[in-house]
């Protein structure tokens, strides 16, 4: 049983609930003129899984394309708009809104006991941004369709590939100023509207990491905004900064995309680390182990992030000696993340440790985020970095990141968090079921391709030499168990909102401010300010026996 | 159909490689069996409902997080040392390298022959020698990839790039683009044939250049017209070329610059980027009436002038202004 870290609350269940999703009108204009930082969310819940299926359509003919060597069911030029769509769909659409955008808008504010985020409005117009920009990505690729990879190198992207480039960038560059004003907004949020007595130190995890986050958004989108406004304007006026013919060099664009995109991948894995220190916490019944540690870990992660672009220009010309400094640099930022999972595993021992769906996600997060970072060592490595860069590795390392890590807890997250956003309870041997598919699928689509790295096969091809073949077929199988493990729980949240059972405010007797509020909440979340007394995490494993046990 | 779990080693260096690939291997095992072991014995030894004693015992938890701070990180500085050292290695051509160039376009390889053979993805190379590759790509940037040595490089347009490897075992093997460049990217591959030193001989005679790739950099250079400025009498106006390759040279802006392959390219290119102390800015650019092929004969002719004044080309072919 938790522990009450709030005093002066008043229950308010036994009064007809009023619930976020029916005050203010259920008209569409209410949803889409909304304020409400619940709402956002949800609104940002819905493009995002437009987004995701749009792209994973992509992969799924990817893979379907590669079950063979040879380049047979699409056409070259459609296999390369079909990865290039896979990919900025997947990063800038779903990834970097995934955690911070739907379960961070939905939950920052509960969590640090407020009514809403700090610029309520602004928040909506982040989201408006963001379809903008998206559907300027969509209707480049119905036009036409980009084929320059979701790294945009020039001088291929700026002189050589077709001109829908220019609205792609477009589509992302104005969709980076929504991210960095949802960034600016999580900020000021948690800076200036914390419930009285909820101290830096008394802050569950999922805030540092976000707020981590929140300053890498703030930095690091500006300057990938540029660099693509750059590309653009080289496309149309020949600017010649990256044209060699005109005396450009285009590595530059590299380094530029890079020193956003790098601190982007911790955009893409730090919310996740946040979510897991939620869920191991209350499904083990325990204080984390080593706050501090894991707290700040979030911080070194997102100001070393910034120093490691060069490791993506291991085999361009870089000088030998930049390569050391941003080698070292890269064995650096495995520390901090090291760190989390060592704490993580501290934290089991000696708890009352439950098998629910949201635990299990944690703990394959923790699986496939160990053997991603591990990997990234490999990727650190300078003279084994020269073999394995562009090959598949690469391409496993990443997803090991971005889908084994983000995504599982990003769906982790979305289980823990549904009951108090929509007020039901999903099937919870189904969500099991789920987990596991997801989890078996997973490795089987992506750890084939480890092995095919090492053995030389490059990324982006759309045919390949016979002798790789055995392990796409593998990943491709894989891909199709994965598939599963995604639409299952669309499935049974969809059935769940109309038959699910209703939920209690806490069905899993978490210490968070948001799950003293209602399921779902009010529209102004708290009947009273809380105040906090106490540190995050106040559970006992002993006491959760005691009741097991009678 | 095959199962090939590991690619073929066609070098020393490989092996080399391989060994840190290991190394690699082995700490991961390490950090997961770390990780791993204790994770799944607390999952069944507290699993809810289980009796375990569960009572928190006092542990000094500064000192077991410096400790799994400090360990891997001593063993990560190693990795990283041992990475860097053989990195350092693979930058640095050592001498005595057979030189040979390799143009990407979109999408083929073209590779050129010191002694003036030509191939189009494919390239034959003698065992047991150091091969020094020059990459310049003709378009966008591309990336001379082979597995079985280990190597790659990106092929960047408007600058050259160097890697080097030294075949020891006879065979023939891939030959990738590793770097996205557009619509065939997957189909610009090719393969190394590694030869014995005698077949490869043969494989060259059998060839049969019409003439070596210093003797078509001369015939360039005449049919450009560069000798009309920087041979013979006429070196008022423009600095001699004769044993340049690898000099200091000052420039204008009191600047010294290394006279190597990409010092002359760029001052052929852009000639006005470079200008040498006590010449005038009037050479043209000859940006587009080359190709990357023409720049590396030009500067493989250029390369060959040695400190003696070579003797002005053969008069015998004509020659434009």
């Amino acid at each position: 049983m938790s522990t009450m870290t709030v005093e002066s609350f008043r229950p308010v269940a036994q009064r007809k609930p009023k619930t976020y999703l029916t005050e203010g009108g259920r008209t569409l204009s209410s949803w889409l003129l909304t304020t409400d930082h619940k709402r956002i969310g949800i609104l940002y819940l819905y493009s995002i899984i437009v987004y995701f299926f749009i792209a994973a359509v992509a992969a799924a003919l990817i893979r379907l394309e590669l079950l063979t060597p040879q380049g047979d069911m699409v056409t070259s030029e459609t296999y390369n708009k079909l990865f290039t769509l896979h990919g900025v769909l997947m990063v800038w659409f779903f990834l970097i809104p995934s955690i911070p955008a739907v379960l961070g808008n939905f939950v920052i504010p509960m969590m640090i006991g407020a009514r809403d985020v700090a610029f309520p409005k602004l928040n909506l117009l982040s989201w408006y941004l963001f379809n903008a920009g998206g559907l300027l990505a969509l209707y480049s690729i119905i036009v036409g369709g980009v084929d320059t990879g979701w790294t945009f190198y020039t001088p291929y992207s700026s002189s050589f590939s077709n001109w829908h480039v220019v609205t792609m960038a477009a589509g992302i560059f104005v969709a980076g100023f929504g991210t960095i004003l949802t960034g600016l907004n999580f900020i000021i949020t948690i800076h200036r509207m914390r419930a009285p007595g909820l101290r830096w130190h008394r802050m569950p995890l999922f805030l540092w990491s976000l707020y981590s986050t929140s300053v890498i958004m703030v930095l690091a989108t500006p300057v990938l905004a540029m660099t693509l406004a750059l590309m653009a304007l080289e496309r149309i006026w020949g600017l010649g900064l990256f044209d060699p013919k005109l005396g450009g060099d285009p590595v530059l664009f590299q380094h530029l995309f890079w020193f956003y995109s790098h601190p982007a991948v911790y955009i893409m894995i730090l919310p996740g680390m946040g979510v897991v220190s939620e869920l191991i916490t209350c499904f083990a019944r325990k204080q984390i182990f080593g706050y501090h540690y894991v707290a700040y870990s979030s911080v070194a992660i997102a100001i070393l992030g910034f120093l490691v672009w060069g490791h993506h220009m291991f085999v361009t010309s870089q000088s030998v000696y930049a390569g050391f400094a941003f080698s070292f640099l890269s064995f650096m930022v495995a520390v901090p993340s090291g760190v989390k999972v060592f704490n993580w595993t501290m934290t089991l021992f000696r708890g009352s440790i439950s098998f629910q769906t949201p635990m299990l996600y944690a703990l394959g997060f923790i699986g496939l985020f160990v053997v991603g970072g591990l990997t990234g060592l490999f990727l650190a490595s300078l003279a084994v970095d020269v073999h394995l860069s562009d090959t598949y590795f690469i391409v496993a390392h990443f997803h090991y990141i971005m889908v084994g890590g983000m995504v599982t807890a990003f769906m982790g997250g979305l289980h823990y968090w549904w009951p108090k956003i929509s007020g039901r309870l999903y099937p919870e041997r189904l969500g099991q079921i789920a987990a596991l598919i997801t989890y078996i699928g997973f490795n089987l689509t992506f750890f084939p391709q480890f092995v095919m790295g090492y053995l030389g096969m490059p990324r982006r091809y759309h045919a390949y030499p016979g002798e790789f073949q055995i392990y796409h077929i593998l990943s491709s199988a894989g891909a199709s168990i994965l598939a599963v493990g995604y639409v299952l729980p669309l499935l049974y949240f969809l059935w769940s909102l109309k038959y699910g059972k209703r939920a209690p405010a806490n069905p899993w007797n978490a210490t968070g401010l948001e799950w003293q509020t209602t399921s779902p909440p009010p529209k102004h979340n708290f009947e009273e300010t809380p105040v906090v007394t106490g540190e995050p995490y106040q559970y006992s494993p002993e006491a959760e026996e005691e009741m097991v046990h009678g | 159909m095959k199962f090939p779990i590991f690619p073929p080693q066609g070098s020393e260096f490989s092996k080399e490689v391989d060994y840190l690939y290991f190394a690699l291997l082995a700490f991961s095992l390490l950090m997961i069996i770390v990780v791993g072991g204790p994770m799944i014995v607390f999952l069944f030894k507290y699993r809810r409902g289980k009796p375990a004693n569960r009572r928190w015992p006092h542990l000094p938890a500064n000192t077991i997080e410096i400790t799994w701070i400090g360990i891997p990180v001593i063993l990560m500085m190693g990795l990283f040392g041992w990475a860097a050292d053989l990195y350092f290695k693979q930058q640095r051509v050592p001498s005595g390298a057979m030189e040979i160039n390799a143009i990407g376009k979109q999408w083929m390889w073209k590779i050129q022959h010191p002694e003036g053979n030509r191939e189009i993805n494919e390239l034959h190379v003698p065992a047991g020698r150091i091969i020094k590759m020059t990459l310049a790509s003709q378009d966008v940037i591309h990336s001379f990839f082979l597995p079985a040595f280990r190597i790659k490089k990106d092929v960047i347009p408007g600058y050259y790039t160097t890697e080097w490897f030294q075949p020891t075992r006879l065979g023939t093997y891939h030959l990738f683009c590793a770097e996205y460049c557009g619509t065939q990217h997957s189909g610009m591959v090719g393969r190394v044939v590694v030869m014995n030193p005698a077949d490869y001989q043969a494989w060259l005679a059998a060839g049969h250049p019409q003439s070596t790739l210093v003797d078509e950099g001369a015939k360039r250079f005449r049919e450009l017209g560069c000798s009309g400025c920087h041979m013979g009498s006429s070196v008022v106006r423009a600095p001699p070329l004769e044993g340049l390759f690898g000099k200091p040279v000052p420039l204008q802006t009191g600047q010294v610059v290394t006279a190597d392959e990409g010092y002359i390219r760029d001052s052929i290119i852009f000639p006005n980027s470079q200008i040498v102390a006590g010449y005038q800015p009037v050479m043209p650019t000859f940006q587009g009436h080359v190709t990357e092929e023409e720049l590396l004969e030009l500067i493989a002719y250029i390369k060959s002038l040695g400190s003696n004044p070579s003797p002005p080309p053969d008069a015998t072919t004509e020659s434009q202004p």
